[in-house]
């Protein structure tokens, strides 16, 4: 953007390409180490989402790079200079915050107004830009209003307007749609992503609700207990999750056990075979779990991998049915589409099950299905 | 019937929960408030009775004979105003901010002083500032004090005296809505590129402002009427009109004049209170 801080000559060029940039980020409390020893690259322009249960340390991640936090260790790069030592009022970072934190006694005006007018803005130059701000997140004509006569969701959009006049190299988002209920939600999902298209800002937004950040990210970082478990792409983490809990944690996945028989080949529990992509499989021996999702299985043969079993419990959910299905390798979640009336099936009835060997991944087993 | 009944007695109720307190201000305040606006205009003598003579003069009396210690009263209370304000701001910001699980006791620090009857309170600083005390023998050493100052019995000692006394009244409000101020505005101002001092001076401070006004008040009110911490501290050069309320009324028995000051401080002080409100805006004082 507009406001890009020349880099030192001592930084090295390659870091410079990121906007943001963790090298063995570590904070502690105490003897409770929030974060550990994180390294992460955020590319220019991107739609970031740090998600994780709670506790899981991206608050904490996401406030050491604002400068609200101290981090133990490590460095936090901008644009290739690091920040770590610096407070929040010289980064060149913008957060819009959970509790929206507005200045009760501001106009919206002034809100908006208060970060351009610290950098010394002013006249028409700075009345130009707030209203601009205003318009980009349709609530142009209400700077005359304090925070209180105004809705959650417009003082979530004043929150945004306030960090996002500021042209920042980086807006930090902390589950900034937490408070708003689920029809709001859904709404500013999608408006925050065009509004990031629109500023073409790198934006990094914190939130625990897997859904949200499917819909806005376009790269997620999954985190837990501190660390990463898994950085890639909305579909990429989806489809081929690399362990057990980001399976567990991006939708409803089946982990079964078995043993690596060969560079593409799983044998489950009670000797199952199950083709695996070789690539996915990756040269791993010994135990591990296979995993496919629930609605990548078909009912009845046809794919090279086939699992049977007996329907245990059966849920009619109007688009599609969930069953569950004994099989000897273990429980087997399955949703089927109800593109046709009737044909369901009954408990107790047995079933196969096949699936392509393309939509099956593999996590390590020692970590186990939840 | 029934319906209308119940009715009725729901309007009712704002005007019962009202009807003791109302009670109790107008037998113990607005009766007795007449009752001093009739003497004040009264004339006589303790000896020969006072009788009801639209006696203004008792009004233009005090101004002309008592301006001074008017003008001191207001001076003083301003001065320790202030000074209890500077004093207990950066107390009451700490105790907000940074006290933990130690704001309980550190509040009940302030309080302290409470425990301790107010005379017995202004009397122990009789014996600090006296002119043998430590405090004097100090400031002579560090050559503040020439040799044969004192502060006992100086307006400074009077002032430090109101100060002291109602210092809890200006701290215990600024810690009230200091306390209520959340965190996170101040992170959003530093966010914003404002330094701390600046997110102070833009945020923390303006938010804080109810409870200065509050605390002024609580403070500079009572204050401008005091008048035992210059009885006991002061020389009668630092009378102020409470002195001279206390004399006319408890030794002079001239009742007329004692309830027209009284009036006129009242007035003065209502009027100061309302130039005050304004300039800060009446929207702080409701926060």
């Amino acid at each position: 953007m507009t406001v890009e801080a020349a880099p030192p000559p001592e930084a090295p060029a390659a870091s410079a390409e990121y906007d943001i940039r963790l090298i063995g980020l570590t904070k502690r409390f105490d003897d409770v180490v929030a974060v550990d020893r994180i390294s992460l690259d955020i590319d220019r322009g991107h739609f970031f989402a740090l998600l994780g249960p709670s506790g899981c340390g991206k608050t904490t991640t996401l406030r050491m790079i604002g400068g609200f936090e101290e981090p133990t260790e490590g460095r936090i790069e901008l644009g290739g200079v690091d920040v770590a030592p610096l407070p929040p009022y010289k980064r060149d970072v913008n957060t819009v915050f959970q509790s929206y934190a507005l200045f009760p006694h501001l106009s919206i005006f002034e809100n908006v107004a208060f970060g351009l007018r610290r950098r010394g803005v002013k006249g028409g130059d700075l009345r130009k830009r707030v209203i601009e701000s205003l318009e980009l997140v349709g609530l142009a004509g209400l700077e005359k209003r304090k925070p209180r006569q105004l809705s959650g969701g417009q003082q979530q959009r004043i929150a945004l307007a306030r960090a996002l006049v500021n042209r920042p190299r980086v807006l930090l988002l902390d589950e900034p749609l937490g408070a708003l209920d689920l029809k709001l939600r859904k709404e500013m999902q999608l408006e925050l992503k065009r509004i990031q298209h629109e500023v073409g800002i790198t934006f990094v937004h914190v939130t625990h609700d897997q859904e949200e950040a499917m819909t806005m990210a376009d790269r997620i970082v999954i985190m837990n207990g501190g660390h990463i478990e898994q950085l890639g792409t909305p579909s990429g983490l989806y489809e081929q999750p690399r362990t057990a809990f980001v399976a567990g944690f991006l939708g409803v996945s089946n982990l079964l056990e078995g043993t690596v028989a060969g560079e593409d080949r799983v044998t489950l529990t009670d000797g199952t075979a199950v083709q695996v992509p070789r690539n996915v499989l990756a040269g791993r021996t010994g135990t591990v779990s296979i995993g496919v999702r629930p609605e990548k299985l078909r009912i009845g043969g046809g794919e090279a991998n086939s699992l049977a079993g007996t329907v245990t419990e059966s849920a009619y959910i109007g688009v599609s049915t969930q069953y569950i299905l004994d099989t000897p390798a273990g429980p087997v979640t399955v949703y089927v589409q109800n593109d046709r009336t009737g044909g369901q099936v009954a408990t107790g009835e047995r079933l196969t099950l096949s699936w392509s060997p393309d939509s099956t991944f593999v996590v390590d087993a020692e970590e186990g299905a939840q | 019937m029934g319906l209308s009944f119940l009715h009725r007695r729901q309007g009712a109720t704002p005007y019962l929960l009202l009807a003791p307190g109302m009670l109790f201000l107008g037998l113990f305040f607005l009766v007795p408030l007449g009752f001093l606006a009739y003497q004040s205009l009264e004339s006589g003598s303790i000896d020969f009775g006072y009788a009801f003579t639209w006696a203004w003069h008792n009004y233009s009396g005090a101004i002309t004979g008592y301006g001074t210690q008017f003008k001191r009263s207001f001076a003083y209370a301003g001065i320790a105003t202030v000074l209890a304000l500077v004093v207990s701001y950066p107390v009451a910001y700490w105790i907000a901010f940074r006290g933990g699980r130690w704001k309980n006791l550190l509040l009940l620090c302030i309080v302290a002083p409470f425990f301790v009857t107010y005379l017995i309170r202004t009397l122990a600083w009789q014996t600090i500032l006296a002119d043998n005390g430590l405090v004097v023998r100090t400031l002579t050493d560090i050559h503040i004090l020439s040799p044969g100052d004192r502060l006992l019995a100086t307006g400074t000692a009077v002032v430090a005296g109101i100060t002291y006394n109602f210092l809890p009244f200006m701290a215990l409000p600024l810690y009230v809505s200091l306390e209520q101020i959340d965190q996170t505005l101040i992170e959003a101002a530093e966010d914003l590129y404002a330094s701390k001092w600046r997110a102070f001076i833009r945020v923390t401070f303006p938010l804080s402002l109810p409870g200065v006004v509050a605390g002024t008040l609580l403070t500079f009110i009572p204050a401008a009427g005091d008048f035992i911490n210059a009885q006991l501290l002061g020389s009668t050069t630092n009378h102020m009109i409470g002195n001279v309320i206390n004399s006319k009324y408890n030794e002079l028995i001239d009742y007329p004049a004692a309830a027209a000051m009284s009036f006129i401080l009242m007035a003065i002080i209502l009027a100061l209170v309302l130039i005050y409100a304004r300039a800060v805006g009446s929207e702080k004082l409701t926060g």
